[in-house]
């Protein structure tokens, strides 16, 4: 649909496809919490405080929007993070957002 | 020990409200939180930020929300134990609870509200082979509480975030050797800090270790060496230490609470709409923590349901006795 991103989560059960508005002004977390993925907490409400809603950004078109420094340093806290984490809730689901990859560590 | 009539556990924004919504009704409450002050995730976390959707506020500071709650709760004089942990919640018979916390302070009530929000903060744990072995006070802490304890002793701190770097400088001057260990190139905290560090690295007062990441922990009874990876090198390390830090922020957890015999349903609590009461007769969730078809975790739905659990805890309180519900714009507020 013409105001959808499309999401495909990949996990170790194989991968789930979801079609998420773009015109809602939501961002990635509040869309994976409402989607029900429980290791998505989004605790401090989608400020880059909690890094509770870690995920691993394994495509995306067009190229994602880039990381602040506040939520640089707080996967910098985390005992684990990749090149391509990401806090969901800094990933705005707007029209500039087509398809998006994902994974979510445990 | 402490006697009152109601347990709160959790000192959020819901929790002070219920201490006005019983309050209305002659019950006394008692608070406990495992943070220093009141207002869990709205004071701990964002204190600062404003807040759109609280009825007759078109915006408001998180703390400002906390610090009037706190106010309209002032009048029914409730007590509240910080920093400590409930660990346990026994029930004796009806209306008799004891709580116990981790520092062993006890609280007895007639009834027990959670209101624990999301649960408790507690420190991120690394993957660390043997970690666990060496937790309570055998070499490894999650938190610094006091720096006299590193004196003269040999530290390794991990992480990479403002507050690994912050206590880097400030045991530099009290370990006998301190070793920092991050697992990325740089550091990318406030500049100030990280300028430090590395002048105190030059100064061999602290030894850095970038692109390293903690592998093993071993020791007899005490921990005694700590084994690091460089992940570009693959070079491993092994360092002589007396303590081991790990700080890599907090997380929140349900803690003790998901041993208490409660209905739980993916990290909440199942409560009965009705009131908002749990499987166990006299123990009540609100707010974040408890679960129910179409619920929404909002201060405000956590607001509703401290209104109507107090009624509901008033009648297990006191069965039999009728209580007419009072508006507060005509009875006014009675302090006790």
């Amino acid at each position: 649909m013409k105001n959808n991103v499309t999401i495909t989560v990949i996990n170790s059960g194989g991968e789930i496809i979801l079609e998420a508005p773009n015109d809602l002004g939501l961002n990635l977390m509040e869309f994976l919490k409402a989607s029900e993925y429980e290791q998505i907490e989004g605790t401090c409400l989608g400020i880059a405080l909690c890094a509770t809603c870690h995920v691993r950004v394994l495509e995306s078109s067009p190229l994602l929007n880039e990381q602040m420094d506040e939520e640089f340093l707080m996967l910098e806290t985390l005992p684990v993070s990749w090149e391509n984490s990401r806090l969901s809730c800094q990933i705005p689901l707007n029209k500039n957002l087509n398809k998006i990859s994902i994974s979510i560590p445990n | 020990m402490i006697t009152t009539d109601i347990a709160i556990i959790g000192a959020g924004p819901v929790g002070l409200f219920a201490i006005f919504e019983t309050g209305l009704l002659k019950l006394r409450c008692h608070l406990i939180d495992y943070l220093p002050q009141a207002g869990g995730q709205l004071s701990e976390i964002y204190p600062k930020k404003p807040i759109y959707d609280i009825p007759g506020f078109p915006t408001i500071q998180a703390q400002e929300l906390i610090d009037n709650l706190l106010s309209q709760a002032e009048p029914f004089k409730p007590t509240f134990t910080f920093g400590e942990r409930v660990e346990s919640l026994n029930k004796i018979r009806e209306k008799e609870f004891i709580i116990t916390t981790h520092l062993g302070t006890e609280i007895h009530a007639q009834l027990v509200v959670i209101a624990g929000g999301l649960g408790c903060f507690e420190p991120r744990k690394p993957e660390v082979i043997g970690l666990e072995n060496f937790e309570n006070d055998k070499g490894v802490s999650y938190m610094i509480l006091d720096p006299e304890k590193y004196r003269n002793k040999k530290v390794v701190l991990a992480g990479g975030g403002d507050s690994a770097l912050d206590w880097a400088i400030h045991l530099s001057d009290i370990a006998s050797e301190l070793t920092l260990v991050h697992r990325s190139e740089s550091f990318r905290g406030s500049p100030h800090s990280v300028n430090q560090v590395l002048k105190l690295a030059q100064e061999n007062k602290i030894k850095v270790l970038l692109n390293s990441t903690l592998k093993e922990v071993q020791g007899k009874n005490m921990l005694e060496n700590v084994t690091v990876l460089n992940t570009k090198t693959h070079h491993v390390e092994k360092i002589d230490v007396d303590y081991l830090i790990p700080l890599f922020g907090l997380s929140p957890k349900l803690g003790p609470i998901a041993d208490w015999e409660l209905n739980i349903d993916k990290n909440a609590i199942e409560v009965n709409i009705e009131d908002y009461s749990t499987n166990v007769p006299g123990i009540y969730a609100i707010g974040d923590i408890n679960n129910y078809q179409n619920k929404l975790k909002l201060i405000l739905c956590g607001f509703h349901e401290a209104a109507i659990m107090a009624h509901s805890a008033y009648k297990y309180i006191h069965p039999g006795v009728k209580y007419t519900m009072k508006y507060t714009t005509v009875s006014g507020v009675n302090t006790f």
